[in-house]
């Protein structure tokens, strides 16, 4: 059903379907699906591989969530619920998931020779990295490197840098110390960095 | 004897500490040194930063999808039979 433009306000607006939802309203539960499950599916693309397992974890965090209503106070904002639920959900995926056997993730880091000095020194990027970010082709490259990490630092990635949760949420939901998630974190961009520089580098032109 | 220039395999190591402001005045004057040394560790510095601009740009610019009616359904059928 569209919303009518002098409809209640937004907060509002999110009250009454709430309410109408912990009364057991079915069509409630359809319209709060169809508000936020382009958002969770957003988050779910990101950190899962697969369409299905994406699918399947937005199904669950919606579960979840409905499950959880009843104690949703509304002191913390539905959009930030709903994004940690989601969360957590693609990480019951990964966990539950076969896993491929952990690649190493030393082969992407940088080396070093006796002395010190990097074995490959790096060169400056490109200016207009960030604007290629515009062009789908770039999304998508940048996409794939951060696929090519190593499942563990893949997962932290993800969660500290796209989906932006901070090091101590980070660390609950991965069950991991704060220093174990900063280290991951500056092995698993220092390895993202190895596999973007061919792409950005400036003498690539 | 002042003290070396530190390498830069350690500017590599604790890099993500210098970028976050983890460090004291004098480790980070240490790495200031380095910097003002080394346009390899320049660089290095500078791409690793846009690394991660890169990885919150994706996050953030990602176009919302579509919800498919089948995933409407489904989480309506799955809610049912909970
Ligand atoms: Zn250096």
């Amino acid at each position: 059903m569209a919303s009518r433009a002098s409809g209640p306000a937004p907060e509002q607006d999110e009250a009454l379907l709430l309410d109408r939802m912990r009364s057991g309203d079915e069509a409630a539960f359809a319209e709060f699906v169809r508000r936020h499950g382009g958002r969770l599916l957003a988050v779910a693309r990101r950190m899962l591989r697969s369409e299905e397992d994406a699918n399947d974890a937005v199904q669950d965090a919606f579960l979840s969530a409905f499950r959880a209503l009843p104690e949703f106070a509304g002191d913390s904002r539905l959009s930030t619920w709903l994004h940690r639920i989601a969360v957590n959900a693609c990480l019951m995926k990964l966990r539950t998931r076969r896993r491929k056997p952990e690649g190493p993730i030393d082969e992407l880091l940088p080396t070093f020779h006796e002395d010190g000095h990097a074995t490959n020194p790096a060169v400056a990027w490109r200016e207009d990295a960030e604007a290629m970010l515009g062009r789908e082709r770039t999304r998508s490259l940048v996409r794939e490197a951060i696929d090519r990490l190593p499942e563990g630092h893949r997962t932290i990635l993800v969660l500290r840098d796209v989906e932006e949760l901070d090091t101590e949420e980070t660390a609950k939901l991965l069950g991991l110390s704060t220093s174990a998630v900063k280290t991951r974190l500056h092995r698993a961009r220092q390895a993202l960095r190895t596999l973007l520089d061919p792409h950005f580098r400036e003498d690539d032109r | 004897m002042s003290r070396p220039l530190m390498s830069c395999r350690e500017f590599s190591e604790f890099l993500d500490r210098y970028v976050e402001g983890e460090l004291g005045d004098v480790e980070r004057l240490e790495f200031e040194r380095h910097l003002a040394a080394c346009p390899a560790c320049v660089a290095y510095l500078e791409s690793y930063r846009r690394t991660t601009r890169l990885a919150r740009a994706l996050g953030a610019s990602d176009a919302l999808p579509g919800v498919p009616d089948e995933l409407v359904a489904a989480v309506l059928a799955s809610r049912r039979n909970a």
